[in-house]
């Protein structure tokens, strides 16, 4: 029953033909949920009106990034205006508002619809569908985060800037918007995962990765200004953006705008949090899909 | 009854060997029409709730209705035979894979289409198809080609390239239907597929569930509360309530004549009656009907003589069969 005739294939009416090709398995659902999800980040495949905001989003992450380029190459500057380290800091408020609105794209749909049974009924496996997702998520916010880099980069060179100067800032700072996009992408996901309502989903994630970034600024403002110089560089393990730039200095030696990790300790203590800022999400996530029933 | 065990794969309608003229052609070709789905002694609890209780079935190739109330455990038995549920105690194979230990395998063989509506508004229908097709592990060229043919083949045309938002009830229940057969399972599980359509609409789906089988060769079970459409579908039913099977045998047998006519006549059916039980017969005043007891051939004669004799006007003279509901009504009176 399993087997079937390989003579099928040689019907021609136009009546019903039964699929007598290769059929894949879970690694290539699992890679072609990953690449629709992917797509779906950015409203590919879906209406026109799912483009509009990732779009827009998109290019304002981008249009500073040529600014930056060409007032360089305009000023003759021997270097970047504003660096690679704190660019994507500094537009932290367009990659929270794309995760907070293609997050929920990504999970509360597929929940609100009622989706999730066609998946759970076919080869695909509850964690294969976390996994997909998870990794699409993240490369959205990659790719929104590494392509203003990217485009600085290109620029330049363009304009004539010294490569080796500028490819060990710029793969730094590549490196954390990666650590950056797999922070952010699992947090947004655990908390649209929670929801079926989607304006919901959108003003919990705001509301959370805003409230840590405004904690956290303020402890950090006031710890500097107060003079509580071993404690200030710690809060910056409260919000996701500065604890990024906290492992990227303390790792890579990249030079940051906020107090550093001080020494060993400092640098394993943002390096641990890191580590769990990307695995708790994850395991919230597949806490989650476990109780995602069939019907 | 709970040790009863509920076959029905007689087979009254051969599955359609795959290959169709050229399977014949090889001597020794053996093309299988066992047991597509069994359950031996297959219980489901949910704490102190039981929904599936030691139930035994085998079931073969066909349409095999699955009839029971709301919450009579058939929701649960598709989750087990998906293998997304493990069972608490007994054992089930699905295509002969045991649901504990093969559920992948099962699932790449199997189509499902749930009860509830489970269809995203903002895609096309085309373009969900081709994603579950995909997700059941068809190449991105095959997936197309498999979504073009499926969703002509169960009726929907220009508008497959619209929004599903927009879709009217029948339309979206189709694209839950295409979803279920894209990756060309040879079984398919159907949850209430008529749920919410209109009578129009009913007939369309019904015509399809018999094309399934009859034109596709892919085997149904079909779940339903509604007796009447199984019966005109079904080669099968198994009934089950409370988690036990009641009854699993075909749907001729369930729906064969009974030795009961019902007769109409114009005017005067008390006198009629009267007429009749004079000349030995018993009869049953059901409203404008009289039911008569037939005990042999005959019988139609006095009937008729009576008639005739009355002056009366015969509107309809039938045996009545028995119909589906009649298997809980002798149940519930069991109990």
């Amino acid at each position: 029953m399993t087997t079937r005739d390989p003579t099928a294939g040689v019907i021609h009416d136009i009546g019903y033909r039964h699929y007598d090709g290769e059929r894949r398995g879970r690694s290539y659902i699992r890679r072609s949920l990953y690449v629709d999800s992917l797509k779906g980040a950015y409203g590919l495949g879906r209406s026109a009106r799912s483009k509009v905001m990732p779009m827009i989003l998109f290019a304002g992450m981008c249009l500073p990034a040529l600014a930056i380029v060409a007032i360089t190459a305009v000023t003759g500057a021997d270097e970047l205006v504003g660096g690679y380290p704190s660019y994507v800091l500094n537009l932290q408020v367009v990659v929270l508002i794309f995760l907070a609105a293609q997050a929920p794209v990504a999970v509360s749909r597929d929940l609100r619809f009622a989706v999730m049974p066609l998946y759970l009924s076919r080869p695909l496996e509850r964690v294969d569908y976390v996994l997909a997702k998870y990794a699409a998520m993240a490369s959205a916010l990659f790719v929104l985060t590494a392509a203003p880099l990217t485009l600085m980069f290109a620029g330049a060179l363009v304009a004539g800037l010294p490569i080796t100067e500028q490819i060990p800032d710029y793969l730094k700072a590549v490196a954390g918007a990666g650590l950056l996009s797999l922070i952010l992408g699992g947090i947004g996901l655990a908390i649209a995962a929670v929801t079926p309502r989607r304006g919901l989903a959108v003003a919990a994630i705001i509301a959370v990765l805003l409230v840590l970034a405004g904690v956290q600024g303020t402890l950090q403002g006031l710890a500097v200004v107060e003079g509580y110089d071993s404690i200030a560089p710690y809060l910056g393990l409260l919000s996701p953006f500065p604890l990024v730039m906290g492992v990227e200095s303390a790792v890579l030696g990249a030079p940051s705008p906020l107090p550093p990790p001080p020494g060993v300790v400092g640098a394993l203590v943002f390096c641990a949090t890191a580590v769990l800022a990307v695995v708790l999400p994850y395991a919230a996530l597949l806490l989650r899909y476990r109780s995602v029933s069939v019907s | 009854m709970a040790d009863a065990v509920g076959r029905c794969n007689v087979d009254a309608r051969p599955r359609i060997p795959r290959g169709g003229s050229d399977a014949r052609l090889l001597p020794g070709c053996v093309v299988v029409t066992g047991s597509l789905i069994v359950t031996d002694a297959l219980t489901k609890r949910f704490g102190s709730v039981t929904a599936v209780s030691d139930l035994t079935v085998d079931i073969g190739a066909g349409v095999v209705g699955l009839v029971g109330a709301n919450g009579a455990g058939k929701s649960t038995l598709i989750k087990i035979l998906l293998g997304l549920l493990p069972a608490t105690d007994g054992r089930a194979a699905v295509l002969g894979l045991d649901v504990a230990s093969a559920g992948t395998a099962i699932r790449e063989r199997v189509g499902y289409m749930p009860e509830h509506d489970c269809l995203p508004p903002d895609v096309s229908a085309t373009d969900f198809v081709v994603h579950l097709a995909r997700m059941s592990g068809l190449p991105a060229t095959a997936a197309r080609e498999r979504t073009a043919d499926i969703l002509r083949h169960v009726g929907l045309y220009e508008e497959r390239y619209r929004p599903i938002g927009g879709y009217s009830t029948g339309m979206r229940q189709r694209v839950k239907l295409a979803q279920t057969l894209v990756h060309d399972p040879q079984l398919v599980f159907l949850d209430e597929p008529t749920n919410g359509l209109d009578p129009t609409g009913r007939d369309d789906m019904l015509g399809l569930i018999a094309r399934i089988n009859a034109e596709f060769g892919i085997s149904v079970l079909v779940t339903s509360h509604l007796l009447g459409e199984l019966e005109r579908v079904c080669d099968h039913v198994v009934v089950i309530d409370g988690g036990q099977l009641l009854r699993a045998s075909s749907t001729a047998d369930v729906t064969a004549a009974s030795q009961v006519v019902v007769i109409e006549v114009d005017e005067r059916a008390d006198a009629l009656a009267g007429m009749l039980q004079a000349a030995g017969l018993t009869v049953r005043v059901a409203g404008r009907l009289l039911e008569v007891e037939l005990r042999d051939a005959p019988a139609y004669d006095i009937v008729r003589d009576a008639v005739a004799r009355a002056g009366l006007g015969l509107i309809r003279m039938e045996r009545r069969r028995h119909r589906m509901a009649e298997i809980f009504a002798t149940a519930g009176s069991a109990r």
